[in-house]
């Protein structure tokens, strides 16, 4: 198992540098692996983190158009704030594993 | 005399059926089955209609011949589930009481929800492959289409089937080689997702048989909407992809009574325990199939391997037993890649598809994430185990868990 350090916290990671232990996420963390990315985080980056971190724990599959309904932001914006690829880079911002939802 | 109900008969709902009829005696458990449709289709076989492999009688049964004695079956629309009642109310006006509910009414496609996309070239040029009339009506056009620019596009997972939409990528590239246009056909692949799958060595694997089959992929392309006038389909990103035949996997959504009856998710997915498939908020109420919102793939072989946990959840459930029986998310599928040749998949919530033998070591005799001619006769072999022993809720040589044996790990 791969670790990396962020914001001098040591943290599981796989293969592709997302967290295996989604419990050893915080805010502090998320801004320096944002950093990596090229983001810089503000408040609604941090909602809509809150919202794939909660949906994660809950055991829901995670998908784009479940941000529709998030009540945070829309779909538009959440290309805005995670330019690219925004699922795959918010869910590693937000220290959970990639979004498996296809097989 | 307690009651058992089932809603939907579809693959989850036929086996379950089944499974449950053998179990329950008689004497103490009725057990009723509501569905609306007449009529079984064998859905992997929806793949092979447009290119003229089967055509509708080739995969279509009557639904009565699946269901054993002693259940009876309702033919109607189900209007709500009134938990609060424990009754489902029929669009006629009836009611059905229940002790125990199983929930498997599926999932369907819903091309409204993307903007331009059933519109004026719906059916015209842009057409789907998950329902017969969308299988039929793009048989008819490959016909007579003289090339261009043919679009794969999946909206968003989840997805019934998730590897069809490469299996017809492949069969794409077959069927236009084996026509001789093959040049005059730009194949674009274009997914929410981040390469051809999202588990590593699947994807590195079916994405350069992509490349080599000279397919393009378009990867975290997220539809937003299609421009029937130009004939692209634009992603919010701000990306367009041009098309002459866009074959659309439009997004899914449960059965619209799930939302009614307040027991889903926001796309009508039942909400429902992963492993034990217990609805969240009713005890007596269990999913099973497409219908929940289980972070598997939505696919017969779940479904499939699904009833083997809940026929033993509902049984401790009726005996007042802590419910032992887990589903750890197996699911497994035949990936055609057109030319005779198939791959095979196994995994489950935790374990990414591995290469290996399935299912048992040494002597397979299917191959995992690796093309074999017995990978496709295994495929087109499955239509008579699907119709004479899935469906019956037979047993199959095969676990339902997933099991390491036979898998090479790194």
């Amino acid at each position: 198992m791969a670790q990396k350090t962020y914001a001098g916290k040591t943290v599981d990671v796989n293969e592709e540098d997302y967290f295996t232990n989604p419990s050893q996420w915080t805010k502090e963390i998320a801004v320096e692996i944002a950093k990596e990315e090229g983001i810089v985080l503000t408040e609604q980056h941090f909602a809509i983190m809150e919202f794939l971190r909660n949906r994660f724990n809950s055991g829901e599959a995670l998908s784009i158009r479940s941000i529709n309904h998030s009540g945070v932001i829309d779909v538009k914006t959440f290309y805005q704030l995670f330019p690219g690829a925004p699922l795959k880079k918010a869910t590693k911002i937000a220290g959970i594993p990639k979004p498996v939802s296809c097989i | 005399m307690k009651k058992l109900l089932i809603l939907g008969a579809g693959t989850a709902g036929t086996i379950m059926a089944n499974k449950m009829r053998k179990e329950l005696s008689g004497q103490e458990w009725s057990i009723t089955i509501v569905e609306k449709e007449m009529n079984h289709f064998y859905q992997p076989g929806f793949l092979f209609i447009p290119f003229g492999y089967y055509t509708r009688t080739d995969i279509l049964k009557p639904a009565r011949k699946f269901f054993p004695k002693g259940v009876k079956v309702v033919n109607s629309e189900i209007e709500k589930i009134d938990t609060s009642q424990n009754n489902v109310i029929l669009k006629n006006g009836t009611t059905i009481d229940y002790d125990i509910l199983i929930i498997a009414t599926g999932t369907r496609i819903s091309p409204e929800d993307t903007r331009g996309l059933k519109e004026e070239l719906w059916f015209k040029n842009i057409f789907d492959f998950y329902t017969i009339e969308g299988a039929e009506a793009l048989a008819g056009f490959f016909k007579t289409w003289q090339g261009g620019n043919l679009v794969i596009n999946i909206a968003d997972n989840p997805i019934k089937c998730p590897v069809a939409p490469l299996e017809f990528a492949f069969y794409a590239d077959d069927y236009f080689i084996r026509k001789g246009m093959r040049d005059k056909v730009k194949i674009t692949y274009v997914t929410p997702m981040s390469g051809a799958f999202t588990k590593p060595k699947a994807s590195k694997m079916l994405g350069s048989l992509l490349e080599r089959k000279n397919i393009n992929i378009v990867s975290d392309f997220f539809i937003g909407e299609v421009d029937n006038t130009n004939k692209k389909i634009l992603d919010f990103g701000g990306r367009e992809v041009p098309f002459d035949c866009l074959v659309s996997i439009p997004l899914h959504t449960g059965d619209p009574v799930i939302s009614k009856s307040r027991l889903g998710d926001e796309f009508g997915f039942v909400k429902a325990d992963k492993n034990t498939l217990q609805s969240v908020m009713n005890k007596n109420i269990f999913v099973i199939g497409d219908a929940g919102n289980f972070p598997s793939s939505k696919a017969g072989s779940v479904a499939h391997f699904q009833a083997d946990v809940l026929e033993k959840n509902i049984l401790d459930f009726i005996h007042n037993k802590p419910l032992t029986a887990s589903f750890d998310g197996h699911s497994n599928c035949y990936i055609e890649t057109g030319f005779g040749k198939g791959i095979m998949i196994d995994f489950n919530y935790t374990t990414e598809p591995l290469p290996g033998l399935y299912p048992l070591p040494v002597v397979g005799p299917f191959s995992l994430l690796k093309e074999t001619r017995l990978n496709h006769l295994g495929k087109l072999f499955f239509k008579w185990i699907y119709w004479n022993i899935l469906l019956k809720g037979r047993k199959l040589p095969v676990t339902s868990y997933m099991s390491m044996a036979g898998k090479k790990q790194d």
